[in-house]
Order: structure tokens, then sequence, then C-alpha cells
């Protein structure tokens, strides 16, 4: 395996480089994503996506678009690679993560291609690690196949609503149970734990609902437990599209401004809790 | 019962509740013409509390016409509802409760800013009214100070620190860390503050005395008081009969009632202490005739603990029941009924309970399993 120290030799090898003044911007949103090691990469001339999926029903993505990067090369039109998303973190935040303004720490990923590791040359005040991280046979990610013209139903609300009602949710309730409806009560959330069940209502009028699109009244239920993950990216964002299919499938989008006031989205989907018939 | 709480009134009942929970793990609910209240009471019954919302507390309150209905739950259910006190402030306008019977839930709805509803339906029991048996006007000993001066001199005390003792004279007040009998008292810190009665608000003490209580729900209601902002109140007689903690003003009441270490204990304990004690060679059995046990609280729910697990001090339960036990009890809430916990039994037992090498009683023995089992009952909680 070639362990090339010698960043500064050009790029001609690298199938994919990536670079960042601040590593936050991507650490941030990857953070939002982490709820599991695996995490598939794939590089277009679009930008990254990073995806998570856990069970087999629930899959989270993050898109960071070229844009964001002070250099995005990329040599092949899809560039795919599974790593380590815990370790990776771990690497994007060696320098401790400072928030302090100013203080930032750069960042440069390159990938050789198949059977390469990751090589991350991070840099801050000076000192340079050099992280290399092997690099896994890339999986296929589900395909959810959310379609927006099957949606139903779709709500886009500040996130901070949300934020509170996520906080405060009864953990003790197996599912959390979504209702949309273009009559009342329009968005609920509700749980059902060991001292009782708890109803959230956002009417649609609110300062807080952006848009409200609900064509038929639905209800479905999602396991508590799938859902918690997505708290992470809701804690970042700033506004959360809500949306379900004529199959119940859930999407979440997740607007995410990043420390340069740029945007970002993180996704999740997750499929319905289906009663099984009990014979 | 259909009453709604309006802006900071929010906070306030949100705020008892939390005193509540320091005191025991469920609330006992009960809308009568007077206004709401709300009891609770730790688990070895030797401390209770009870607020006391009038009609004027809320916006609208309407009580059941038929005033039979108690109702308890598990507090954590209802401190849920009320979890983030900095998001009450901040979103909550109105709260409204309303208990529907039929169901048995006892809905909450918290009407928040930007039109999001929370309602929570929480599922209650039925039970007996719970009271502990208190008479705070006849108590020889008043102090009244603002809730600052009580934070402050509570403050100096190590959070671990589980007893308090309070000695009064005629123009000064001791506080001081109570140190259990079985400590080495040479390796106990001792605290020691004295606050004059110019400090007080009102000073009324009518016989020197010193007593001794828990810490714990003391400072329960000075979270409570420190945010109404209402002077703390506090009436007691001698050793062993109970202190109550008390804060009022137009709208509302709220009792803490601790029951406080006996005189023999207190006594001996004393006497350790300060190494002078003619009495502290007490007779290992001492606390089989117990007085301790008469002090406890009584209360009209329920008895101390079942024969079940606790065979000998039925003797003496009945006794504390025949000399302050108002009402039987309620069957059901006796099989739920816990032993004592340790805590308790330090302030209770332990402290005159001799070194278990000296055990020659049976019973004695037994009731030490007993609190080793309930401590481990409740941390499997």
């Amino acid at each position: 395996m070639p362990l090339s120290t010698q960043p500064q030799s050009g790029n001609d090898e690298y199938v994919l480089v990536a670079s960042l003044d601040n590593v936050r911007n991507l650490s941030n949103i990857l953070k939002a994503i982490s709820f599991k090691d695996h995490a598939i990469f794939n590089a277009t001339q679009n930008g990254l996506k990073v995806t998570v999926e856990e069970s087999k029903c629930l899959q989270a993505n993050a898109f960071i678009q070229a844009e964001i990067f002070q250099e995005f090369t990329l040599k092949e039109d899809v560039v795919g690679f599974q790593v380590n998303l815990t370790v990776l973190l771990d690497c994007l935040t060696i320098f401790g993560g400072s928030t302090v303004p100013g203080v930032s720490t750069a960042l440069r990923m390159c990938y050789n291609g198949y059977g390469y590791p990751l090589t991350l040359f991070l840099e801050e005040g000076g000192v340079v690690t050099v992280c290399k991280i092997n690099t896994q046979e890339p999986e296929e990610p589900l395909d959810f196949d959310f379609c927006s013209t099957n949606v139903t139903n779709k709500v886009i609300l500040q996130s901070d609503s949300l934020k509170e009602a996520f906080s405060e949710l009864d953990m003790t309730s197996e599912i959390l149970q979504l209702t949309m409806s273009p009559s009342h009560p329009y968005f609920r959330l509700s749980t059902f734990g060991n001292s009782g069940n708890a109803h959230y209502d956002y009417p649609k009028d609110s300062d807080m609902m952006e848009l409200f699109q609900c064509t038929k009244t639905q209800t479905n239920r999602y396991k508590m437990s799938l859902l918690k993950p997505s708290t992470k990216a809701l804690a970042l964002s700033c506004k959360v599209s809500v949306r379900t299919d004529t199959r119940g499938f859930l999407s979440l989008q997740y607007l995410v401004r990043n420390d340069d006031g740029q945007i970002c989205f993180v996704e999740y989907y997750c499929s319905p809790d289906e009663e099984v018939d009990e014979e | 019962m259909d009453c709604v709480a309006t802006g900071g009134n929010v906070k306030v009942l949100a705020k008892a509740i939390h005193s509540l929970s320091r005191i025991g793990e469920e609330l006992y609910l009960e809308p009568t013409e007077d206004g709401l209240t709300l009891r609770a009471v730790n688990s070895s019954r030797s401390a209770f509390a009870c607020f006391l919302m009038t009609p004027l507390f809320f916006q609208r309150y309407q009580a059941p016409p038929d005033q039979a209905l108690r109702c308890k739950m598990p507090i954590k259910s209802v401190q849920t509802v009320f979890r983030s006190l900095s998001s009450l402030e901040r979103s909550v306008e109105k709260c409204r409760i309303e208990m529907n019977t039929e169901q048995s839930r006892l809905r909450i709805t918290l009407h928040c800013k930007h039109g999001l509803l929370k309602t929570h339906n929480l599922s209650f029991q039925d039970c007996e009214s719970l009271q502990a048996v208190f008479d705070k006007d006849s108590c020889t000993n008043m102090l009244r100070a603002q809730p600052r001066l009580w934070v402050d001199t509570v403050l100096h005390f190590p959070p671990s620190l589980e007893e308090v003792s309070v000695s009064v004279s005629s123009d000064r007040v001791w506080l001081r860390n109570h140190v259990e009998d079985d400590a080495d008292s040479s390796k106990a810190m001792m605290t020691e503050l004295c606050l004059s009665s110019e400090e007080f608000d009102h000073f009324a003490i009518g016989s020197q005395t010193s007593i001794t209580f828990c810490l714990k729900e003391l400072r329960g209601l000075l979270v409570f008081a420190e945010t109404a902002g209402l002077p703390i109140s506090m009436y007691f007689d001698e050793p062993g009969s109970p202190v109550v903690l008390s804060v009022s003003d137009s709208v509302l009441e709220a009792n803490f009632v601790l029951a406080t270490l006996s005189e023999d204990a207190h006594q001996r304990n004393h006497n350790n202490n300060k190494a002078d004690g003619p009495r502290a060679g007490l007779p290992p059995d001492d606390f089989m005739c117990d007085d301790i046990d008469s002090y406890l609280i009584a209360m009209e729910t329920s008895d101390l603990a079942g024969p079940s697990y606790e065979p000998q001090p039925q003797s003496s339960s009945t006794n504390h029941k025949s000399r302050l036990l108002s009402e039987e009890e309620d069957e059901e809430e006796e099989s739920v009924e816990r032993p004592p916990n340790k805590k308790f039994c330090s302030l209770f037992f332990g402290s005159v309970l001799p070194a278990s090498s000296q055990l020659t009683n049976q019973t004695v023995q037994s009731q030490e399993v007993l609190a080793s089992d309930s401590e481990d009952e409740r941390q499997s909680d």
C-alpha cells in the first residue's frame, strides 16, 4: 500500500481531493448522521453524499455540495467508498474541534481509489496531522423509493418548535405517532408511554409553520429508537421539512446552516412501524 | 375538575411539583372547594408535604361536584409535563388541568406560543385522602425568614449532609450538621452557624430546644420559596415532634411536615458528641419501646408497614396507630407500601440501634435485613 507522506507531490494520483478551510463544515454535518459506524461515501461533481443506515428501516444522508469545499476535484464521474464514521469523526476533530472564532482546523481529504485508504491532512496553527483510514467495500445504499409525486402530506417547520417537542418526548413510548391532516389536528406528534399518552399539536397557521400542504389525513407510527438519531440533525438545523408518502414512509429533511452561513442538507428516511396481524 | 392557570402561576405550579418530587414518588391530587391540593409523602412516612392552590390562584377553577375525588400518580410522569422550567417560562401561556374520572385520566394541556398545544393524558389511581396530623399553631417556637436567609444558611452544608440540627435560645439560632452516633466523631467535620434573632422577620421562642431533621426536604421547599419569593416559617416544639415548614401568600399555602429525631436519640447523640453523657448507656433494645415510632407523622391512608415483612414492630405500629391515626387504611395502599428506606432508618433506628454484634434479639436482626432489602429495592427502581 503506498504510504505517501508527500501531500504536496501533486494531486495526480488521487481520484478525489477535497479541501476545507474549516473542518467543522464537514464534521458537524457528519455528526448529524453518526448513529452507526459504517458510512457510505459517494462523491460526484455535485459534491459529497454520505449515507448511514440502520436495520434496513432508517437511512440518513448528508449532502455537502462541492461549493462548500475550497477545492473539490474528482477524476472520475463517481467515486464511492465506505469508512468507519466514528473513526473519521475522531480524526476530523483531532485538534479538539475548537469553536473559538478565528481558530479553525483546515482539512485536505484525498482518496486514491479502490483499495486505498482515505487520507486526511489536518492542520491547525502550523501543526499537521496525517490520518489514514482504511476504506471498506462500499455497500449499496437502500433505495427507499421516496418520490415527491407520491407525497401525500408535507409541512415545513422552523426547527426550534420541533426541538422542544423532541427534547420532551416520552421515551418510555416505543413509537412516535405522526398525524398529518388537512383538518384538525393538522400536525400532531403522539407518544404512548408508561404514564399515559401525550399529544403535541401544531396548528397550520402557526408562525412556526412555513408550509402546510396536507391532502389527506394520515396517521403513521415510527419506532422511537429509529427516530432518536434524527434529533442530532434537528439540533443543528434551522428548518425541517416533514413529508409522508402514500405508503406511510417518512422523510425528514433538515436545512443546516454552517459556520460560514452556507446551506447543507441532511435527510432521514424512516419506514413506518407496521402492525403485524396477530393470528 | 377543571382548572386553568396562566402566566407566572404555571411556573409556580411546576415548582411546587418539583418540590414535591423531592419528598416522595407519588403525587396525591385532591381538588376541593378550597382549592387544589397537591401532596406527597416519603416512603418511610417521615416527611409530608402539601400545597394548596386556592381557587383564586387559577384563572378558572371548578371543583368536582362530588367531593370524593382523590387520586395519585407517579410524580415523575407529572414532572415530565413540567420538565423544562425555562421553556415553561418562555413559551407556556396557559395550563389547563382536567380530570376525567371515567377514563381515569388526568389531562394537562399546555397552551404554548405559536399555537403549539401540548396535551398529556396521565393515568392515575384512586386513593384515600392523605393528610398528616399536625397543628402548627400550637407550636411553642416559630421562626420566619426570607428564603434568601435560609438558602444562604443551607449553602454552608455539604450536599451529602442528610440531617441538620437547629437549636434555639431566646435571641439566637444555631444550625449544625448532625453527625451519626456510630460515626467516628474525631473524623467528622462539624459545621455550625449562628443566626441572630434580628435576621428573622419573626422570632418567637417559647422554649429553648434543639431539633434534628432531614435537610433534603427543606432544600426542596427552598427551591419553591425562592422562586415564589415567599418567606418560610418554621414551627416546632420539643425534639421528636414534627417540625412544620410553611410558606403562604394570598392564593397558595404550602406545609412541609418533617419528623425530628426523638429526645432519647437526640440526647444520646448530643452527649456522645459532647462527651459528657450521663445518659449514654441506654439499654440496647431502646428502640423497641419506641417513642420514635409514635412521633412519626400519622397518615390517614396507611400505616407504617405491613405485618408481612415487619413482624415485630407490628406492636409499635399498632401502638402508633392507636395514638395518632384517625382513620383506617385503604388496603390497596397497604399492599404497595414499602418498608422504610435506609435513610429513614438512619434517622429513626440507626442512631439508637446498637452495633449488630450486640444484637441478641432475633426481631432486631430481621429489622436490619429489612432495611438493606429496601435499599436494594430502591436501587433497582
